[in-house]
C-alpha cells in the first residue's frame, strides 16, 4: 500500500501494518506466521505504563532548530518540555550552532473538555509566532484534544492566513490511545515533513539523508563518507527547515535504525524517488559491512567502498576476533525496540554470545516497502538458534519474570528506566542507549569489551540486589511469563 | 480556558502518582493513556521500588475509548493484587478515562468491598496541576483508608510539606524537619520515604498534632483530618532556612506544642552559636565578592520562592528584587502569601507575582537593573535569562535537569550552610 501524503492523519502502525505488541514464542514462528499472515496481536489482562506516540511524534520534530512546537493539551502532556530544551541546547552547543527551538502547551483545563478550545489555541499559535517568530510552527494533538473533537486541522488553514506563507504550520496528530506502538509517532513526524515540510527537487545534491536520534557518530560519518565523495545531512535533532525542505534532493535515505527511519525513507522513494537503503542496520560487522555496500549500490560508489572496507578491516578485524574469545558461549536476553532487537541479537550471535530470548517492544511484520524489515529476514537465513521471541509494550513484569527463569549473564535493553530492574535480580545488564553504540568495527570493538567489563564487575548489582526487594509477588515468579496475554486480541 | 503554557513548571494532577509511588508499600494503578506514566515519570530519584515502569496501566487505547475502559480497569486491578507486592493500591484516574466516563471509583470500591486494601483518587490532568492533584491524593487517603481510632500517642506530630519527588529537596527536607521536631521531645510521623510508609500512615490518626510547612499546599488535607480525627494543627508558611527562620520555627512549634520555653532557647543557641562559627569563618566570602550586587529574583513555586526570600533577606541581607511564583497557587490563598512577603527585617517588603508564562517572567527579569550581577534560584528554565542578565545562577526546583539531588536539604541551620554552599559555588566560577 503507498504512502498517501494528502491525508492528514498517518495510520496507525497496527492499522497500516498490522503491528503487534502481544505476542509469545520464538523466532522461527513469528517469521513464518508474518508471511503467511497469520499473526494475530495478543491483548494483555494485565499491562504496565509504557509510552506514548506523541513523544514519539513531538520529540523526533522538536529537534528541529528554531521551530515552535505547540502541544495543545493540559499540562502533563507537556512536562517533557524543559528536557527538551536541555536536550537542545546541550546537543547545540556541542556542535558550536544555537537552537532556539520552543516547547508550549496549552494548559487545557476542564472548560475546555466541555466548550472546546480551538479559539484559544489560534490565539495561542499567533502569540507564539509573535514571541519566537519560528521557522515552522507544528500543533501537537493529545487524547483530550482528540476524543473532545477539536479541529485543529482548520485551526491550522485559519492561521496560514495570517502569518507569511513561507512559515509552515501544521497538526501533528499524536493522540496517545491512538495506538499501542509508540512508533507511530515516528511515522506522524515523518508525515508532517513530508507533506508540510519537504520541497520538490530543483536539483540532484551530493547528500545522504541519515535519519538518526542524536548524530553522536556524526564527525565519524563525515569522514567516512567523504571516502564516497558524499555528505550526509544528519536530521532531526539539529537540522535547519532549510535542510529538510531539500531532502527530495538527496542521493538516498539511510537511517541508523529501520523503525525510525521506515516511514520517511520510504516515503521519500516513493514520492520523490530517492532510493532508500533498507538493509540491515551498520551495528556490528555484517550489519556496517551490508549497510555500507548497500549505500554503494545506491549511489553506484561499489569500488569506493569496497576499498574501505578492506583497509578497516585490516585494522579492527583482528582486534573483534581476539576479544569474542572471551565473550563466546555468553547469555543473553534482551529488551528494545524491534530497530534494536533483532539487528543487536544478529550482533550477539556474531561475538559468539547466545540469544537465549529476545523481546521486542512491538513487532512490524512488514515496514511502508511491504516487506519483511531485514533485521528479520536477515536472522531468518542466519541465525544458529530458535531463540525464543515475545512482543511487549515495555511490559517490565514479563522481562523480569524471563530474567529469573532464564538466569542469563547479561540483559541488554534501550529505553529510559528498564535497565534498572534486571541488575535487581542480580543479572548484569548493559543499557544500549546511544543508537550508535555498536556502530562500524571500532563501535563493535568498542561494544564487545564494555559487555566484558560489565560482566566481569559485578559489584553494583551485586551489592543492590542484595538489599533491595522485588516489585512482584513470588507467586508471579512462578508463572509463565505468558500468562496474562489473552488468547486474541482484535 | 486554555492558555499559553510557556516553560512549563508544573505537571498536571495524574503526576500525583508520584506521591503514591512515594509512601512505601503504596503503588499507583494508572486509569490512563500509555504514554501518561512516562512523561510524568521524571524527577528526584524516580527509580525506586516503584517506578512507573512497573506501575499498572490500563494503557487506554481506541478500543476503551469508543466502548469503555470498566472492564479493562476491574481486570489489571484485579491482576495488579496478584502480580505486584504491596500494601497498597491507588486507582487513579486521567483526562482520559474521565472524559469516556469510567467509574473508577466504584471500580476501586467493589475490591474495597471484598477486603482489598484498593482507593481511588480523581486525578485527570484538564482538572488542575500536580501541587492540587497531590492534595486530591491525600484527600482520598484519608477518606477512604485512615481509620479513626481513640488511641492517641502523646508527642506524636505528623509533619507535612512540599511535594515528594517533584521538589528535588522533598526527602532531605523533610528528614531535616524530622530532626528538628524530635530535638523539641516530640515523635514526628511521616509517611514519605524509606522506612516510613503504611505503618506510618495509619498512625496518622494517632497523632496529636499535624505540622504544615508549607505557604498552601496541604491545607485542605490538615483539615480534613481536623475534621475527621479531631487532631489540631499548626500552619506554619514558611519552610525554615537557615538560622533566623529555623530558629523561629521551632518557637513556633515548641509554643504549639507546649514545650517548656527554657528548652526551646536552649536549643536554639547551641544550633545558632555553631552555625554562626561557619558564618563567621566564611563572612569574607559573603562580603568580599566583587562579582554579585545584593539583588535576587527567585522564580519558583510558593514554597520556595517565600522560603528563599526569607533567608536571603532576614538571614543573609540581600535585598529582594521581585519575586515570581509558578505553581499557579489557588486565588483563596494568594493574599496571605502576599502578606508573608511582607513580613521582612527592617520592614523590607518583597514585591511577588504570580504567573505560570515563562516569557513574560523572563523579560521583565531582563528590563530589570539589579544594580549589579543579580542572583537568581529557579529552574533549568532561568539558564538561559541568567546568561543574558550575566546573573549567578541555581537550580533548585523543578524542572532541574542539569543537577543531581540525592538527599541534599536546605532545611535548617544545616540546610542554610547547604544553601551558601551551592549559591557561593557558583559566585567563586567568576572575578571581576
Amino acid at each position: 500500500m503507498a504512502i498517501d501524503f494528502k491525508i492528514s492523519s498517518v495510520g496507525t502502525r497496527e492499522n497500516r501494518l498490522g503491528s503487534i505488541t502481544g505476542y509469545s514464542g520464538d523466532l522461527h514462528d513469528i517469521i513464518h506466521q508474518s508471511r503467511c499472515g497469520t499473526l494475530k496481536n495478543k491483548e494483555r489482562c494485565f499491562s504496565q505504563s509504557s509510552t506514548c506516540n506523541a513523544m514519539c511524534a513531538l520529540g523526533q520534530l522538536s529537534g528541529i532548530r528554531d521551530i515552535a512546537i505547540i502541544n495543545h493539551a493540559p499540562s502533563g502532556c507537556t512536562a517533557v518540555a524543559s528536557g527538551i530544551n536541555v536536550n537542545n541546547n546541550q546537543l547545540a552547543t556541542k556542535r558550536g550552532i544555537s537552537n532556539n527551538t520552543v516547547f508550549l502547551g496549552t494548559d487545557m483545563d476542564e472548560n475546555d473538555t466541555v466548550f472546546g478550545a480551538t479559539g484559544s489555541l489560534k490565539e495561542i499559535i499567533l502569540e507564539t509566532y509573535n514571541r519566537y517568530k519560528p521557522k515552522a510552527i507544528l500543533i501537537g494533538t493529545s487524547c483530550v484534544s482528540g476524543i473532545i473533537g477539536e479541529d485543529v486541522d482548520s485551526v491550522v488553514e485559519e492561521v496560514k492566513k495570517e502569518i507569511p506563507e513561507s512559515i509552515p504550520v501544521a497538526a501533528v496528530h499524536c493522540e496517545g490511545f491512538r495506538s499501542r506502538i509508540w512508533a507511530t509517532g515516528f511515522d506522524a513526524s515523518d508525515h508532517v515533513v513530508l507533506s508540510s515540510i519537504v520541497k520538490p527537487p530543483k536539483k540532484k545534491t551530493n547528500k545522504i539523508n541519515f535519519k538518526n536520534f542524536y548524530e553522536s557518530e556524526r564527525k565519524q560519518i563525515i569522514e567516512i563518507f567523504s571516502n564516497f565523495g558524499v555528505e550526509p545531512v544528519f536530521f532531526y535533532q539539529n537540522s535547519t527547515i532549510e535542510e529538510l525542505e531539500q531532502l527530495s534532493e538527496a542521493l538516498a535515505t539511510v537511517s541508523i535504525c529501520g523503525v525510525l527511519g521506515s516511514y520517511l525513507g520510504n516515503g521519500l522513494e516513493q514520492k520523490y524517488g530517492v532510493p532508500f537503503v533498507k538493509t540491515i542496520n551498520p551495528l556490528g560487522i555484517a550489519g556496517f559491512e551490508t549497510w555500507l555496500r548497500g549505500i554503494g549500490s545506491a549511489i553506484g560508489k561499489e569500488k569506493e567502498v569496497e576499498a574501505y572496507i578492506e583497509r578497516e578491516r585490516e585494522i579492527y578485524i583482528p582486534k573483534i576476533e581476539e576479544v569474542k574469545k572471551e565473550l563466546r558461549g555468553l547469555k543473553a536476553v534482551l529488551g528494545m525496540g524491534p530497530g534494536y532487537t533483532y539487528e543487536v541479537s544478529r550482533v550477539l550471535q556474531e561475538l559468539g554470545m547466545e540469544v537465549v530470548w529476545a523481546a521486542s517492544w512491538h513487532y512490524d511484520k512488514i515496514h511502508d516497502n511491504e516487506e519483511l524489515p531485514a533485521p528479520l529476514k536477515y536472522l531468518e537465513e542466519n541465525s544458529k538458534d530458535n531463540f525464543k521471541v515475545s512482543v511487549a509494550d515495555q511490559q517490565n513484569f514479563e522481562i523480569l519474570n524471563i530474567i529469573n527463569h532464564y538466569k542469563p549473564d547479561i540483559y541488554f535493553s534501550r529505553h529510559p528506566g528498564t535497565t534498572v530492574w534486571a541488575i535487581k535480580q542480580g543479572a548484569a545488564a548493559l543499557c544500549v542507549n546511544d543508537e550508535y553504540m555498536i556502530f562500524g568495527y571500532k563501535g563493535t570493538l568498542d561494544f564487545a569489551y564494555t559487555v566484558l567489563d560489565t560482566i566481569k564487575n559485578r559489584s553494583f548489582e551485586k551489592n543492590l540486589a542484595s538489599r533491595v526487594k522485588l516489585p512482584y509477588t513470588e507467586w508471579w515468579y512462578k508463572q509463565d511469563n505468558s500468562t496474562f496475554l489473552t488468547s486474541e486480541g482484535k | 480556558m486554555a492558555k499559553i503554557l510557556d516553560q512549563p513548571r508544573y505537571k498536571c494532577a495524574l503526576a500525583a502518582m508520584q506521591t503514591v509511588q512515594s509512601i512505601t508499600g503504596a503503588i499507583p494503578i494508572l486509569h490512563a493513556g500509555p504514554g501518561c506514566g512516562a512523561k510524568l515519570g521524571g524527577g528526584a530519584g524516580n527509580s525506586g521500588h516503584f517506578s512507573h515502569n512497573i506501575f499498572p496501566c490500563t494503557n487506554i487505547s481506541e478500543k476503551e475509548v469508543v466502548f469503555g475502559g470498566e472492564i479493562k480497569l476491574k481486570e489489571i486491578v484485579e491482576n495488579s493484587l496478584r502480580v505486584i507486592d504491596a500494601e497498597l493500591y491507588v486507582v487513579l484516574t486521567s483526562c482520559t478515562s474521565e472524559v469516556i466516563g469510567d467509574d473508577a471509583e466504584e471500580i476501586a470500591r467493589s475490591f474495597r468491598d471484598k477486603g482489598k486494601p484498593v482507593i481511588f483518587a480523581s486525578t485527570p490532568g484538564f482538572k488542575g496541576n500536580n501541587y492540587l492533584g497531590h492534595e486530591w491524593v491525600i484527600d482520598s487517603i484519608i477518606d477512604q483508608y485512615l481509620e479513626r481510632s481513640d488511641e492517641k500517642i502523646k508527642g506524636l506530630i505528623n509533619i507535612w510539606t512540599g511535594i515528594p519527588l517533584h521538589d528535588p529537596f522533598w526527602l532531605g527536607n523533610l528528614r531535616e524537619l524530622e530532626k528538628l521536631i524530635e530535638e523539641l521531645g516530640l515523635i514526628p510521623n511521616t509517611i514519605f520515604g524509606h522506612t516510613r510508609g503504611i505503618e506510618n500512615l495509619k498512625n496518622v490518626p494517632k497523632a496529636e498534632f499535624n505540622l504544615l510547612v508549607s505557604p498552601w499546599l496541604g491545607l485542605s488535607n490538615i483539615k480534613k483530618l481536623e475534621n475527621k480525627f479531631g487532631t489540631p494543627y499548626l500552619h506554619y508558611p514558611v519552610l525554615p532556612i537557615g538560622a533566623t527562620e529555623t530558629s523561629k520555627f521551632l518557637q513556633a512549634v515548641g509554643d504549639f506544642t507546649g514545650v517548656n520555653k527554657k528548652k526551646v532557647e536552649k536549643i536554639i543557641e547551641k544550633h545558632e552559636e555553631e552555625y554562626y562559627y561557619y558564618i563567621e569563618r566564611f563572612a569574607d566570602v559573603f562580603l568580599e565578592t566583587r562579582v554579585m550586587s545584593k539583588r535576587f529574583t527567585v522564580v519558583s513555586d510558593s514554597q520556595y520562592s517565600l522560603a528563599l526570600t526569607k533567608f536571603l533577606v532576614n538571614d543573609l541581607g540581600l535585598f529582594p528584587a521581585k519575586q515570581f511564583i509558578i505553581d499557579d497557587a489557588p486565588e483563596k490563598y494568594r493574599k496571605a502569601i502576599e502578606e508573608d512577603f511582607e513580613e521582612l527585617n527592617y520592614g523590607i517588603k518583597a514585591e511577588v507575582e504570580f504567573s505560570v508564562d515563562g516569557f513574560k517572567i523572563h523579560n521583565e527579569i531582563k528590563n530589570t537593573d539589579y544594580h549589579g550581577y543579580p542572583l537568581i534560584l529557579g529552574s533549568s528554565w532561568e539558564k538561559n535569562v541568567a546568561k543574558s542578565t550575566e546573573a549567578h545562577y541555581l537550580a533548585i526546583s523543578w524542572p532541574i535537569n542539569e543537577r543531581l539531588v540525592i538527599n541534599s536539604s536546605y532545611v535548617g541551620y544545616a540546610g542554610g550552610l547547604k544553601l551558601l554552599e551551592d549559591i557561593y559555588s557558583v559566585v567563586l566560577t567568576r572575578f571581576n
